[in-house]
């Protein structure tokens, strides 16, 4: 295990005490993309800040590389790349020069800084833009410098924290690129998101956090496959009265896994029994059925069913 | 996306070198970058630097002096007067002091209150492999730097600008060279706690609060024996760690009357560990959670 968490607490003390870590446990294998997905306030950045050793937790022991990174900060934060949820670009250096320092920090020789900073605007399509100053940056691109600068000392572990927020969907994929390459060079990829489109695209596991805690731990299929159901129909009704009668009577339909009321209408979970459409449609009909949304099975299915919470919520 | 890779680094970065070479190499980093990024930014930090000496030189030492029916506002002729030495002699230890001073705010607690209040990029250099002590001390260090290149600055102006020449005389230089390094050292200090200590959204407030007062009980325009006919400034005024560099600067390099050497120098070095151990405390409680 390259990243070992264990009983992992942070109460931050203050006028109002805020658990925002609860006992976390975590290990993530050496090559994979690990995604923490968590509403807001989860607990993601502070389980983060913890493991690349800027926040010091209040109970549990965090391992990076076999090395206690809460006892040694220093020196594990040579396995550890860190690109946090905002930008901390050097404003007075340029782009390269940013990737430049950084491996000086990071004990590199000026002639390997050199080399390495190349190469990685290279790798990172940069050239053209060697000589901009973050502050010239759009959003995507700084995100972009910001991992470059990340890896540039050959870390084993990438902690990104939220690394698509506020980014544009093109950017987006682009960012999904740039990590999918990283676990080509080796590069383990811990990272948080609240976009569960996200978390099932790039993640080989995800932890589904909420409120400090972790609730369930799986690949993405293996973890959708636990709700027992491929599709979700959400149905909004105008008789509010009788949603629990309706949802008793469609929970006994054969293909319904399970038929639970929200707050307008029923949610139903359904792996695929034909025609079972039409009978919902036809058993609803009668409780003046408003409107009915079709989806596949996601992560958020599995957060709703865990927590009863949308994770935008 | 290819991966060249690189063997010369790839070497190196296999063989795990020791901790403190590792601290050493990341220190060496963070002061190389900051000397590069001043380096770039050398016309602003020299206006920065002169400016003050420059004006205080030239208004009080040659626009006044030669003031028609100026001798009752002329500084130059009171302080003669009174024994003192001539007020540009008085001035040029003062405003290195002032120069050292300014450099340590300008250099550390601005741009530090601005990392911790808007850029965040503070958060970057905590993450280089070094204590975070360390990056603290970086700055420290770094700052003295300039501080010194700032009361180096003062020296030129001193002798070409006033009307009346200054009277300087290095009497020991391993005193002056003592009394600058920690000079320069304590002003840095004052700087990080200062920028650690004091709301990001309210450093404008210390130049009124802080700088203004500290400057001028500092005896930076005064010698500190001239206030013996006040006991309770003079004493009142050990408080303040820039009454021991103007002092120790004019010990150093003018005749005349001063604080004894062994209490300057004691002073300075108590007023270091004071101001390090604040802002360094300081700077661990803003970056670490
Ligand atoms: N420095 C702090 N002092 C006090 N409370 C804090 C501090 N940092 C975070 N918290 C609280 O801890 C909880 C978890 O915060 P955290 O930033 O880890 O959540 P998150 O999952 O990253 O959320 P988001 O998706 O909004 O980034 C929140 O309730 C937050 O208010
Ligand atoms: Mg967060």
């Amino acid at each position: 295990m390259i990243v070992e968490v264990r009983g992992l607490r942070k109460v931050y003390s203050g006028k109002q005490e805020v658990t925002a870590v609860d006992g976390i446990d975590l290990s993530v294998k050496p090559g994979e993309i690990y995604g923490l997905l968590g509403p807001n306030g989860a607990g993601k950045t502070t389980t983060i800040s913890i493991c690349t050793t800027r926040v010091i937790p209040t109970a549990g022991t965090v391992r990076i590389a076999g090395v206690d990174a809460v006892a040694n900060p220093a020196i594990s934060r040579r396995a550890i790349g860190v690109v946090p949820q905002y930008n901390t670009l050097d404003r007075a250096c340029t782009i390269s020069e940013n990737i430049y320092f950084h491996c000086l920090f990071f004990g590199f020789s000026r002639a390997e800084a050199k080399a390495r900073t190349t190469q990685l605007l290279d790798q990172f399509h940069l050239g053209e833009r060697t000589k901009a100053y973050p502050s010239q940056l759009s959003g995507g691109l700084a995100q972009r410098v910001q991992i470059a600068r990340a890896i540039a000392h050959r870390p084993k572990v990438l902690f990104l924290d939220e690394p698509s927020a506020g980014l544009d969907p093109q950017s987006r994929i682009a960012m999904w690129e740039a990590v999918r390459a990283l676990r080509e060079e080796g590069i383990t990829v811990v990272l948080t998101t609240h976009y569960m489109e996200e978390a099932d695209e790039l993640c080989d596991r995800v932890a589904i956090i909420d409120h400090g805690k972790i609730l369930v731990e799986d690949t993405p299929a293996a973890l959708k496959n636990s709700v027992g159901a491929q599709k979700v129909y959400e149905l909004h009704l105008r008789d509010r009265e009788s949603i629990p009668a309706l949802a008793a009577t469609l929970a006994g339909y054969n293909g319904v896994s399970k038929a639970e009321p929200t707050g307008d209408g029923v949610r139903v979970l359904a792996h695929g029994a034909d025609g079972l459409l039409a009978e919902v449609l036809a058993a609803a009909g009668p409780y003046g059925l408003r409107d009915l949304n079709i989806t596949e099975a996601s992560l958020e299915t599995v957060f709703i069913q865990l927590t009863g919470r949308d994770l935008r919520e | 996306m290819s991966i060249s890779t690189l063997p010369i680094s790839q070497a190196t970065h296999e063989a795990t070198p020791g901790k403190w070479t590792v601290y050493g190499r990341a220190f060496a980093g963070l002061f190389v970058r900051d000397l590069y990024v001043l380096r770039r930014e050398m016309f602003p930090f020299i206006i920065r630097v002169c400016m003050n000496p420059l004006l205080f030189l030239f208004v009080f030492t040659y626009i006044m002096p030669h003031m028609s029916g100026g001798a009752a506002m002329n500084p130059t002729a009171q302080m003669a007067a009174s024994g003192g030495g001539n007020f540009s002699t008085v001035l040029l230890p003062g405003l290195m002091a002032v120069a050292i001073m300014f450099s340590g705010i300008a250099a550390v607690a601005l741009p530090l209150s601005q990392e911790f209040g808007v850029t965040r990029e503070i958060d970057d250099r905590v993450m280089c492999p070094l204590p975070v002590g360390a990056i603290a001390l970086e700055k420290i260090v770094f700052s003295s730097l300039q501080s010194m290149i700032a009361a180096a600055v003062v020296f030129p102006l001193a002798y070409y600008v006033p009307s009346t020449p200054v009277a300087a005389h290095v009497s020991s230089w391993p005193f002056l060279l003592a009394v600058l390094v920690l000079a320069s050292l304590v002003a840095g200090a004052l700087g990080l706690t200062i920028g650690t200590a004091v709301n990001p959204k309210q450093i404008g407030l210390i130049f009124g609060v802080v700088v203004m007062p500290i400057t001028f009980l500092g005896c930076v325009y005064y010698p500190w024996a001239a206030l013996k006919g006040m006991p309770f400034i003079k004493y009142g005024v050990l408080v303040n760690p820039i009454v021991y560099m103007s002092e120790g600067l004019r010990a150093a390099l003018t005749p005349g009357a001063h604080m004894p050497e062994p209490l300057i120098l004691g002073m300075l070095c108590f007023f270091l560990a004071l101001l390090t151990w604040l802002g360094m405390r300081g700077f661990l409680r803003r970056v670490v959670g």
